[in-house]
């Protein structure tokens, strides 16, 4: 009986902990969205939303409820059941990749020893609720949309693959918490520098996994319409919305962890800066670092026009792969004879 | 234990309901995605085996990158499927239940208890948390087994060839994009200025 008890206590911790990273990080989605509304308005020369609530900070919230009140539409000759998993296929992966994100030293959901494959595993799941979407709704602009994404994600996330393994490489474990802890030691021993080439690969496949601009062409709005969402409408096309942009967050978070030393503070080894910020908690480096990130992801979003498809195809294929490769080659050598700083 | 069990019955009735599903499906997008399930039950249950590094390997191959590419050559097909199933239950589904019988037949003759010694149950070794069998399969197939595996590396590499050479066999007048040309281009190679 006493077995019982504990096993409802452990589920409804667990529960708690998973409504705790939920919660920020739905609002963090909507308040992304309003982010980069006004970001991409003052870099066009435009002021952004600004009639609901000061500054219209209350937009967001706007747009959902008038999302969550439409009408949900579904096309006549679609596959109803898969139509309406789509989203929920979408979603999922988005979500549960954050159970293994550590956010401070002891901040964790699950620690498990496999957790940059875990976060793999779940990054290349995202495709499949676009392939389902692009299918169910029978229609050409979504079935074109579809195809688009899954050939792009599968080009790209080898070259993601290789990135992660340059990370494990240079930590010498899949453990998220060990990665960063392998990164101690300031800004100089954080791995955006012995991995540099695999940093920017990391992040030219993170924005082409998560279908953001320039590598948009799953949604191309001037060619396809609105690519594989077309024939969506209300609650069902917010949750597309919803895990592209709970996908920009992650695949983010994911960039500050491996590559700019998560939770650890860059002022840490200065002899007067390290101690004036030692008070800092981790969680706020880790999303500062994101926060810059996403910044990125708007900025490149505002800077740089559609890339052409066979332009996708090439620069993942013939550019980042070989680039991965050959740096991949330079680690093993600078881990076999001990580089220092980084492998001493 | 019972949670164990429970979580072990659901998996292993999804595998099982999923897998019967890809045989028995209306569509074969539908087959497909049936097949992604049973890849996922048998992930899950290879994590309560505490097999992580094998379960995340399952759903990041087969799951992310092998069945995508199968749905993506699915979904692009246009086969009268109602004609193809007629024939395969004319002639395929006969030879299907004489295999499953034999395949029956050689389990319960197997796991029959005249030969109880032949198949001995070793009770599953618990590992404490910090133990990475990642590093232990690493361990393992770059010294014990690094001749099988670069084997199996090189015929991978043999297959990569020549599905790359099938494929690219009659394209000899095809048209491609040389992107340095493109790039070398310059206004007044495509523009004439005419002074009027």
């Amino acid at each position: 009986m006493v077995e019982y008890v504990q096993y409802i206590e452990t589920l409804i911790w667990v529960l708690i902990k998973i409504f705790l990273i939920l919660i920020p990080l739905i609002l963090g989605v909507a308040y992304l969205m309003y982010a980069e509304r006004k970001v991409v308005g003052y870099m066009q020369c435009r002021i952004g939303p600004n009639r609901v609530g000061i500054w219209g900070l209350l937009q967001p919230i706007a747009d959902v409820i008038k999302l969550l009140c439409k009408e949900i539409i579904i096309p006549s000759v679609s596959s109803r059941y898969l139509f309406i998993i789509a989203p929920v296929l979408t979603i999922a992966p988005a979500l549960a990749a954050w159970a293994v994100i550590p956010f401070s030293p002891h901040l964790v959901l699950a620690n498990i020893n496999a957790g940059l494959l875990y976060l793999f595993a779940m990054s290349s799941l995202g495709v499949y609720g676009i392939l389902v979407a692009g299918w169910a709704s029978n229609s050409k602009y979504a079935f074109l949309g579809a195809m688009r994404s899954a050939a792009q994600t599968i080009s790209y996330e080898i070259a993601m693959g290789f990135a992660f393994v340059g990370v494990l490489m240079a930590s010498g474990s899949l453990n998220l918490q060990d990665i960063v802890l392998r990164q101690q030691g300031g800004i100089w021993h954080w791995f955006w520098l012995p991995l540099l080439p695999l940093f920017l690969v990391y992040w030219i496949s993170g924005v082409a996994e998560t279908n953001r601009a320039p590598f948009d062409v799953a949604e191309g709005e001037s060619e396809i319409v609105a690519g594989f969402h077309v024939e969506y409408s209300g609650i069902t096309f917010a949750i597309f919305f919803l895990a592209e942009y709970a996908n920009m967050i992650l695949v983010s978070t994911i960039a500050a962890l491996l590559f700019l030393g998560g939770w650890l503070s860059p002022f840490e080894g200065i002899p007067v800066l390290g101690h004036l910020f030692a008070w800092v908690p981790g969680i706020a480096w880790l999303l500062l670092k994101t926060c810059c990130f996403l910044f990125l992801y708007l900025w490149m979003r505002a800077t740089f026009p559609r890339y052409r498809y066979d332009q996708i195809m090439r620069l993942g294929w013939k550019i980042l792969i070989p680039v991965t490769l050959v740096w991949l080659t330079v680690l093993g050598l600078a881990i076999e004879f001990h580089l220092k700083p980084w492998f001493g | 234990m019972l949670i164990e069990n429970l979580i072990f019955i659901t998996f292993a009735v999804t595998l099982i309901a999923s897998a019967v599903m890809v045989v028995f499906g209306q569509h074969p997008v539908r087959c497909a995605l049936f097949l992604v399930l049973a890849f996922f039950a048998a992930a899950g249950l290879w994590l309560i085996l505490e097999a992580e590094f094998l379960a995340l390997v399952l759903i990041l191959v087969y799951v992310g990158a092998v069945m995508t590419l199968f749905l993506f050559v699915i979904m692009t097909l246009s086969i009268d499927f109602e004609k193809m199933k007629q024939s395969f239950l004319r002639y395929y589904v006969p030879l299907g239940v004489i295999l499953v019988c034999g395949l029956v037949t050689l389990m319960f003759y197997i796991t029959s208890h005249a030969h109880a010694d032949l198949i001995k149950l070793i009770p599953m070794q618990h590992v404490p948390a910090d133990y990475s069998n990642t590093k232990a399969l690493g361990g393992v197939l770059y010294t014990t087994y690094a001749f099988a595996l670069e084997v199996a590396g090189v015929l991978l590499l043999a297959a990569i060839v020549a599905a790359i050479s099938l494929c690219v066999r009659d394209v000899v007048d095809s048209k491609s994009q040389r992107v340095d040309e493109q790039i070398a281009i310059q206004p007044k190679d495509r523009i004439k200025i005419v002074k009027m």
